[in-house]
């Protein structure tokens, strides 16, 4: 009996901190693997690396509490990449096309986010579908737009946003500390982040708790594709070229970084802190496997079981 | 005669919680064995040891005066043993036949293919047996919940079960439905099954019982004939301690009018024209699918009426949506509180401030302090029991969880509040309770609705009573010349000339 409770407390811990302790074990692994590793150059480097997918991660998690998905944030990368790059080649001086070029990128995923949580709000179709559709819409806007050739040539100060340092730390890491620390205080300190949870744990009961939950759904979009498009506008500024490949496959990396910090697909459970330690054990395992000159192959393989083993680790904390 | 089934000394110790303690309970051949008691009292826990489902700490179980010993739900089943949970096992998408033979499909010989064509002779005979018509072709998601029961019957008779055991049967039946039900039991009764049924309502268990058990905080308290029992006694068992009287009374000082509604149509409502008064407790009864719901809902804002007129404290008004309604001062406590009413992954003091979240921030920051005070008040002085404020909804009884949406309605100052069914699947003491903060209500001057399938429970507390049949409001009886038998009339369609409304 008392070895039976003494498991049951371990294994409750395991899964309150798994996440953590799967850090911990694997910043120790890759330590003593490589003299590389634990360095603060490269541990700067896995934030940079890691930015981009945890920007957006960041807004899928507010999308996924709501019991949704958003699938076009890939695309979205893409397609606010090249938007924001052809703005930067009109002959405007660059203090305003660069201001100009952000801003419309940015808009551009807000609005996507908007019709997106239009068609799930008031046509009632499930978000996996409009999603998919806006996923392959946007794919397809960002070819036709570019005529699938990268649009380069762009103005080198444009890669202070991906490529610049503030006092040592890369501008992408800033950033993504930025956004963070707001859906931090978005979700656990506010009204909104609130409704967020209360219309992804029950919809109607919360409908008929008197919020208005159409203006919650629409806004997660709206925050998930304005992160995107942030992330777009980031990367094309690192690669100095507006890309209209970019982010391809990316909202496979942003799901499983939400998931594996502890978000229930199902809406009402997870936490954005969580996600943030889901993006960094998933970039952190890719610097690592980097650093061992572990081949790409290999590394989608060791992926898939990393996710797989952290979703086992959350079922242990429901149960 | 020995018994069919017999538990001796039953002791379930779950990790904090001794679940049962030294428990007995027999059940003969062709009885009726009533197993009475509050929420959390061991009544479950029971069944899910008969059922194989949870193993027993310690004591025996013996089926016909022989030992058995249950390691799975399979062992129970091949002792005969049937049991029907009040959230039906059924597969929704499949057919009535192929949900009655789940598991053991008749099959073309000795091929993997099922035998339609017999599958379905075998569940028209069980469905038969029960004198019971439903096509068995059609899917189990198109049938009424009644009808979901008859198959789940049918399914246990199927399987010849010796043993079967009903866990709050009748919750969401219509009195009509529940009289078929009953013809099934006794049929059963006749044929030599034995049948152990819980019910919170003691009416159900005059009629239908032949023996009861109690229980209470997991020990056995008394067994006895039902004929040898009387409401109060059996009352007095379950709590543990008298009832004076099972519903509290005082005298309300009517105000003035607070809600009228003139001829509101809307989905099968038709016609619908009553008001309720300040410091009033306004009744709904009629059976399931009468409209009374829905009326609820119109008043509430969360489905649209197509005609007539609303007006709340003497202003027409068109609340298009809850929050509306809210902010004129209307709450409702949903029917089904877990589904409606809750978010089951947040806390007590989440779900409380959630109406009004407006009350406990500063701008769009909410301040947890004085949010953690509010709830505090409330639980307070509704009595919730709960050890903390962070604790999860879905850990929390019926009866705390309806305290809990009801303290939601009381932060955002709710002038008209309607309950919709406020004690289904409540225990006996903290109904009680319920009324007693329904009469506070309603003393501090506040508009009350209640809806209730409980007719005594209505005609206990409330001063007028409106009674609805097919989408129509056929009567509104007054506190003094209401009967159960004028209600019913009403709600069956009859009128009753005088009262009409």
């Amino acid at each position: 009996m008392r070895t039976g409770t003494e498991s049951k407390k371990l294994k409750s811990i395991i899964g309150e901190f798994g996440i953590i302790i799967a850090l911990l074990l694997e910043i120790i692994l890759f330590s003593s693997l490589s003299p590389f590793f634990f360095t603060t150059d490269n541990l700067l480097n896995v934030t940079l690396q890691t930015s981009i997918t945890a920007i957006i991660a960041a807004g899928m998690t507010f999308v996924i509490l709501t019991a949704g998905i958003d699938l076009s944030v890939g695309a979205m990368v893409a397609f606010s990449g090249v938007i924001a790059t052809s703005l930067l080649k009109l002959n405007l001086p660059f203090s305003l096309s660069f201001p100009l070029a952000i801003l419309a990128g940015v808009a551009v995923g807000a609005l996507s986010g908007a019709f997106a949580g239009l068609f799930v709000t008031r046509f009632n179709i499930t978000p996996f579908i409009v999603t998919l559709a806006l996923m392959t819409i946007w794919r397809g806007s960002a070819y036709i737009y570019t005529d699938g050739r990268p649009i380069w040539g762009l103005p080198e100060a444009f890669g202070i946003l991906g490529s610049g340092r503030l006092f040592g730390i890369p501008v992408p890491t800033i950033v993504m500390v930025i956004v963070y620390v707001i859906a931090y205080v978005l979700l656990t300190r506010t009204k909104f982040g609130r409704y967020v949870y209360a219309v992804g744990g029950n919809k109607e009961a919360a409908r008929l708790a008197g919020i208005n939950t159409n203006k919650v759904i629409l806004l997660v979009y709206v925050i998930s594709g304005s992160l995107a498009a942030i992330s777009g506008v980031i990367l094309a500024s690192r690669m100095n070229s507006g890309q209209p490949n970019a982010g391809l496959m990316y909202e496979m990396d942003v799901i499983a970084a939400v998931v594996v910090g502890g978000t229930s697909l199902f809406g009402g459970r997870g936490s954005i802190i969580g996600t943030f330690l889901g993006a960094m054990l998933i970039g952190i395992l890719r610097n690592g496997l980097n650093l061992l000159n572990v081949g790409s192959y290999v590394q989608m393989v060791v992926l898939g079981i990393v996710i797989l083993l952290a979703v086992l680790l959350d079922q242990m904390r429901i149960k | 005669m020995q018994p069919i089934l017999e538990m001796r000394g039953i002791t379930k110790q779950y990790p904090g919680v001794l679940a049962l303690s030294n428990v007995d309970f027999t059940l003969n051949a062709g009885e009726v064995h009533c197993l009475l008691g509050e929420n959390g009292a061991g009544k479950s826990t029971l069944m899910k040891i008969l059922s194989g489902a949870t193993p027993k700490n310690s004591g025996s179980i013996f089926i016909n005066g022989k030992e058995v010993f249950f390691h799975s739900p399979a062992d129970s089943q091949k002792h005969a043993i049937g049991i029907i949970y009040q959230e039906f096992k059924l597969v929704p998408e499949l057919s009535v036949a192929e949900n009655i033979l789940l598991g053991s499909e008749p099959t073309l010989g000795n091929t993997p293919f099922v035998d339609y064509p017999a599958m379905h002779k075998i569940a028209r005979s069980a469905l038969q047996q029960l004198g019971e018509n439903i096509p068995t072709d059609v899917a189990v998601n198109s049938l009424s919940v009644a009808q979901r029961q008859i198959v789940e019957i049918a399914k246990a008779i199927s399987k010849k079960v010796k043993i079967l055991a009903m866990d709050e049967p009748s919750a969401a039946l219509t009195e009509n439905e529940l009289r078929n039900l009953f013809t099934v039991i006794r049929k059963l009764k006749s044929e030599g099954v034995g049948i152990i049924y819980i019910s919170h309502r003691l009416e159900e268990i005059f009629e239908i019982g032949d023996r009861l058990t109690v229980l209470r905080d997991g020990k056995h308290i008394h067994s006895c004939s039902v004929k040898e029992a009387d409401r109060k006694r059996l009352v007095g068992w379950m709590v543990g301690r008298e009832l004076d009287q099972e519903f509290p009374r005082v005298e309300l000082q009517r105000g003035p009018e607070i809600l009228r509604l003139e001829n509101v149509r809307g989905g099968i409502l038709s016609n619908i024209s009553f008001n309720v008064h300040k410091g009033e407790i306004f009744g709904f009864a009629g059976l399931v699918g009468a409209g009374r719901s829905e009326i609820a809902r119109i008043i509430f804002g969360a489905d649209k009426k197509e005609e007539g007129k609303i007006f709340f404290e003497g202003r027409e008004i068109n609340p298009r949506s809850p929050r509306d309604a809210i902010n004129l001062g209307i709450g409702l406590l949903t029917e089904d509180r877990n589904r409606y009413g809750l978010i089951m992954q947040m806390n007590v003091r989440e779900n409380i401030s959630l109406s009004n979240l407006r009350d406990v921030a500063n701008g769009i920051f909410i301040n947890r302090k004085i949010e953690d005070k509010i709830a505090r008040k409330y639980s307070d002085s509704l009595r919730i029991k709960t050890p903390s404020m962070e604790q999860m909804v879905e850990n929390l009884s019926g009866g705390n969880r309806q305290k809990v949406v009801l303290a939601r309605w009381l932060f955002t100052k709710s002038k008209l509040l309607i309950f919709d069914e406020p004690t289904l699947g409540i225990d006996v003491g903290v109904k009680y309770e319920i009324y007693e903060i329904i009469n506070n209500l309603a003393k501090e001057g506040i508009g009350v609705i209640v809806i209730s399938s409980d007719l005594p429970e209505l005609i206990g507390i409330c001063d007028r009573i409106a009674v609805m049949w097919e989408g129509k409001l056929t009567g509104i009886l007054k506190r003094e010349e209401v009967t159960q038998e004028k209600v019913m009339t009403l709600a069956t369609g009859g009128t009753i000339d005088a009262y009409r409304n």
